[in-house]
């Protein structure tokens, strides 16, 4: 198998900050670390199983109701994974809220299907799914990373700013816990990224 | 095989869904007794927090514990037959009614809650309209006044966080506890004061900065669902009047059970001896 399917959408093809696909949900669930992880994982799963299965049906999938096909896929393995979530941790479905359903409209998983997963064979489709997911992951971790630790001053829940810096006047930034400053962030990744690969530059 | 055909993708999309709903079908089937228990302890982890106990490990057997008694009670402040967990894990069925101005047929919960002293409190609910989504919460009042809250606990769908969702944050909630719901005989419920309530103001806490449309929906909501416990209300307070009219331990022989005061409650034990 080729190396490329799992190396490059971590960073080369990212699905976040170079396809530019995803970004609704990292706005919105990058707020705690946990909630961050949580859906990395749920989306990384989704598009790792409905890559393999819509591999494994490819041949069988009627052209003109492919994309239906591919939604009926995604729509299963979000569902089940809604529901595991709301059964065994209740808690982070809560804080998740609507996003975990809104899985089914992350682009990364559909693009993945059409573009790869229905041209290659299961293992492969597999790999890239997760892959794909992981990239996409990556990038919510590190957005959440600064939201919280500069929102809330905790990581995971856990204080990480000294109550001695609060008490010489250190503030936490609320701007940090609102969607704008997760735009912001993912830009300046954007920006990081398109600095280090000058390809990606528009001339 | 020709997999373009009519035939072929009618048969293929057919199977294809049925198979798939046989499959959630079937998770959401086996899961569902486990997400509904989730369910109702969030219920009883709210209703514990309303009274003030938190950090319960097992919240069922703390609710069993705590929570004597429960019971629904009408907007003439009668009592009716029903199950008061049941309705308050469905608010918004009530809520609805209210909307609609069926007030008389909405069925509300009150919880009683017993502490290990002894004392008592009332817990209220309250559903209704936030920002963006619903918002609810229980509020407890002691028993012994019918007036004095003694703690409170909200919750919402989607409030803005930072903003309105901190409605749902201790350091909110905490502004509850000994505000007062009745000012002598006239009902207030409780106020949510843009820019701050006074110290001295027994009826008010302070709203949240940048949370406004979060903070007087919450006013209302609890207003709107107080009003219709208010004949309950009423109705336990005149009820406490009676049993405190020994108050000057005088009155001992006109009352009949007294349990507001030491002295009556000695007197009637030694009368029975």
């Amino acid at each position: 198998m080729d190396k490329e399917i799992y190396r490059k959408p971590l960073f080369l093809t990212n699905p976040v900050t170079v396809l530019v696909l995803g970004i609704c949900s990292a706005l919105a669930v990058t707020v705690q670390m946990k909630g961050a992880c949580i859906m990395g994982l749920s989306v990384m799963i989704v598009t790792g199983f409905s890559s393999l299965f819509a591999s494994l049906l490819r041949n069988g999938i009627p052209n003109r109701i492919r994309i239906i096909v591919q939604l009926v896929i995604v729509a299963l393995f979000v569902i089940l994974i809604d529901q595991f979530l709301k059964a065994y941790m209740y808690d982070l479905s809560k804080s998740l809220s609507v996003y975990v359903g809104l899985i089914i409209t992350n682009c990364i998983i559909m693009g993945r299907i059409e573009a790869f997963a229905l041209g290659n064979k299961p293992w492969p489709s597999f790999v890239d799914g997760i892959a794909n997911g992981f990239g996409y992951a990556m990038i919510l971790i590190v957005v959440s990373f600064f939201r919280e630790l500069l929102g809330s001053g905790t990581l995971f829940g856990i204080n990480v700013i000294p109550q001695s810096w609060y008490e010489s006047g250190y503030m936490n930034n609320g701007l940090m816990i609102l969607p704008p400053m997760a735009l912001i962030l993912i830009g300046i990744i954007v920006w990081v990224q398109r600095s280090i690969q000058k390809d990606l530059q528009e001339k | 095989m020709n997999t373009n055909s009519n035939t072929y993708t009618v048969i293929y999309a057919t199977v294809l869904v049925v198979v798939v709903a046989a499959v959630l079908a079937f998770v959401s089937y086996t899961l569902a007794p486990t997400q509904e228990a989730n369910r109702q302890n969030e219920v009883r982890t709210q209703l514990l927090a309303s009274v003030g106990i938190k950090d319960v490990t097992d919240a069922k057997k703390a609710y069993d514990k705590y929570f004597t008694d429960s019971f629904l009670v009408n907007s003439k402040g009668e009592t009716v037959e029903g199950d008061a967990f049941a309705v308050a894990m469905s608010l918004k069925e009530q809520n609805d009614k209210i909307r609609v101005g069926l007030t008389a047929e909405a069925t509300l919960p009150v919880f009683i809650c017993t502490f290990d002293n002894g004392s008592k409190a009332q817990v209220f609910a309250a559903y209704g309209a936030g920002l963006w989504g619903p918002i609810w919460g229980y509020i407890s009042v002691d028993a012994s006044d019918m007036s004095t809250i003694k703690g409170a606990v909200f919750d919402h769908k989607g409030e803005t966080p930072g903003l309105g969702a901190e409605i749902a944050q201790p350091w909110f909630t905490n502004n509850f506890i000994g505000k007062k719901l009745f000012e002598g005989e006239q009902f207030t419920s409780v106020k949510v004061v843009k820019g701050g309530a006074a110290p001295d103001d027994i009826h008010g806490v302070d709203a949240i900065t940048g949370g406004t449309i979060t903070s007087r929906s919450l006013e209302n909501t609890l207003s709107n669902w107080l009003t219709i416990y208010l004949p309950y209300i009423k109705i336990q307070k005149s009820r406490l009047a009676v049993l405190c009219a020994c108050e000057d331990d005088e009155n001992c022989e006109s009352c009949e059970s007294c349990e507001c005061c030491d002295n009556c409650q000695t007197e009637k034990s030694e009368e029975v001896k």
